[in-house]
């Protein structure tokens, strides 16, 4: 089936539909029932189920695997809001025991170990709609050529440090407009450089945008950090480690929900800010090894 | 005619897209003081529980309240469960602007949300062929119960799913995920048949 078609189908519509809601909200790494309550209470537009938030995964190391299905149930019981869940990269047979077990919202993370390294998971393929991370356009539209419904920046997870989030969404940002000053024959040339189909470029370089939501993750700690990449063009914000590897939890929670409704307005931005203690504790990421990035997982 | 669409979170810009295609005025609402120079509302799509929390701590759940007993609310799956009288599944507070009882989440979860048939009930069953529209249900609510002051105007597998007032107009689909403009017709009619 041609991607036009796809992308007008029931189907894909009622995955985006989805992503439509979540618009302008909080989606928050939760990793039991009590902090999913917190989460709710809070004013998250969702909960991410996970064992292990992405800065303890970065301490303790090892494998990072879907979280057990007995604790994402514990958090699915526990509220009212959409659940998403995450696997790992290229691993249909958890994301098909996600879709067995109804979690709202799949996402096909660099969070966790990758199960493949050459292969990402056939999207299509599923009912439950699938989020993707993405470093720039091509990948953006790789992600979405596979059927991915909702498109967020990488950044570097559980680094508490945004400034790979801002370099995910300004790059994919440049190169959307970049699309859009762009002739006719230059585009075949251009998803050949992009390693994305054509008629997805072509898609993207009439209409000035992706076709799915496009939110942003990775590093954000701070209402300020939530303001600014909506400031930059973000739909809605993940945040990780950011809440419960902080000091005040629920405060920081409601002040982000606030900060991402008003991200236009530096007076309610600043009363936002003005209950909070200290952040998490951030890592310098040009420190980073190569090896210890998570970003560079998939491509 | 100015209508505003309630900002605070969801899928408002369609909402605003809705409109424009129909050349209606539209501002985007965050402030209570934003309301006074308004004629009518949408409340989006979206979690209903967020913009309740954000109602409550920034002053517009009172102002909706009180705007809402003059002027009429156009409210869509989140924004239907906000102007309902009583919520369940779980029960939470709402402006209780509309005699109906409304189940959040009623057909399931995100993989019971469905594209389907929308039955138009008189006066606008003769508005389209076959008296049906499109319905987009995204984790949508089912309404249980309504009272004498409301009327039915669509029906989907035997549930309401567009219903009105004197004032208001409540669905639980989402009218501004779909290329028909009618139910946003509908509204502004009754905006401009009561503002005169």
């Amino acid at each position: 089936m041609r991607f036009e078609e796809r992308f007008y189908d029931d189907s894909f519509r009622v995955k985006v539909g989805l992503a439509e809601m979540l618009k302008g909200g909080v989606i928050m790494d939760v990793t039991n029932a009590e902090q999913a309550r917190i989460a709710e209470r809070a004013g998250a537009v969702a909960v991410m189920a996970l064992e292990r938030v992405p800065a303890d995964i970065r301490k303790e190391g090892g494998v990072a695997r879907m979280a057990p299905i007995r604790k994402i149930r514990e958090i699915m019981e526990a509220v009212s809001i959409p659940v998403m869940a995450k696997v790992r990269i290229g691993h249909f047979v958890e994301a098909q025991i996600l879709e067995q077990l109804k979690v709202d919202y799949i996402d096909e993370s660099e969070v966790l170990t990758p199960a493949d390294e050459e292969h990402h998971i056939d999207k299509w393929a599923f009912k439950v709609p699938f989020v993707c991370g993405a470093r720039n356009l091509g990948e953006a539209l790789r992600r979405i050529a596979e059927g991915a419904a909702m498109i967020r920046t990488k950044g570097e997870a559980g680094s508490g440090n945004v400034v790979e989030a801002v370099r995910h969404l300004r790059t994919i940002n440049r190169e959307i407009r970049r699309l859009t000053t762009l002739g006719k024959e230059e585009l075949v040339a251009e998803a050949k450089n992009l390693g994305a189909p054509l008629e997805l470029v072509q898609w993207v370089a009439e209409h000035g945008r992706l076709p799915v939501p496009n939110f942003s993750a990775g590093g954000i700690a701070t209402p300020a950090d939530a303001a600014l990449v909506m400031q930059l063009g973000a739909e809605a914000v993940f945040v990780g480690s950011g809440i419960f590897k902080s000091e005040d939890p629920e405060a920081r929670a409601r002040a982000i929900v606030k900060a991402v409704t008003y991200y236009n307005d530096p007076e309610k931005l600043l009363e936002a800010c003005e209950e909070l203690g200290v952040g998490m504790p951030g890592i310098d990421v040009s420190k980073l090894a190569e090896s210890e990035l998570l970003q560079t997982r998939g491509w | 005619m100015k209508i505003g669409i309630l900002a605070l979170q969801g899928d408002f810009e369609a909402h605003w897209k809705a409109l424009r295609e129909l050349d209606v005025d539209a501002i985007l609402v965050r402030h209570a003081w934003q309301l006074g120079e308004l004629d009518g509302l949408i409340i989006p799509g979206g979690e209903s529980t967020t913009m309740l929390k954000l109602m409550m701590s920034e002053g517009l759940f009172e102002a909706l309240r009180e705007f809402g007993q003059r002027k009429p609310i156009f409210g869509t799956c989140a924004g239907a469960i906000l102007l309902a009288r009583r919520v369940t599944n779980p029960e939470q507070e709402s402006l209780g602007l509309m005699d109906i009882e409304i189940e959040r989440n009623a057909y399931g979860r995100q993989i019971d949300s469905r594209v389907a048939p929308v039955r138009l009930l008189p006066p606008l069953s003769d508005e389209r062929e076959g008296g049906q529209i499109e319905g987009v249900f995204i984790r949508a609510p089912i309404i249980r119960r309504v009272g004498p002051t409301v009327r039915v105007l669509a029906t989907y597998a035997g549930d309401p799913v567009l219903v009105e007032d004197s004032l208001h107009l409540a669905a639980t689909f989402h009218p501004e995920l779909s290329r028909d403009r009618l139910i946003h017709r509908q509204f502004i009619q009754k905006v401009g048949g009561l503002s005169g």
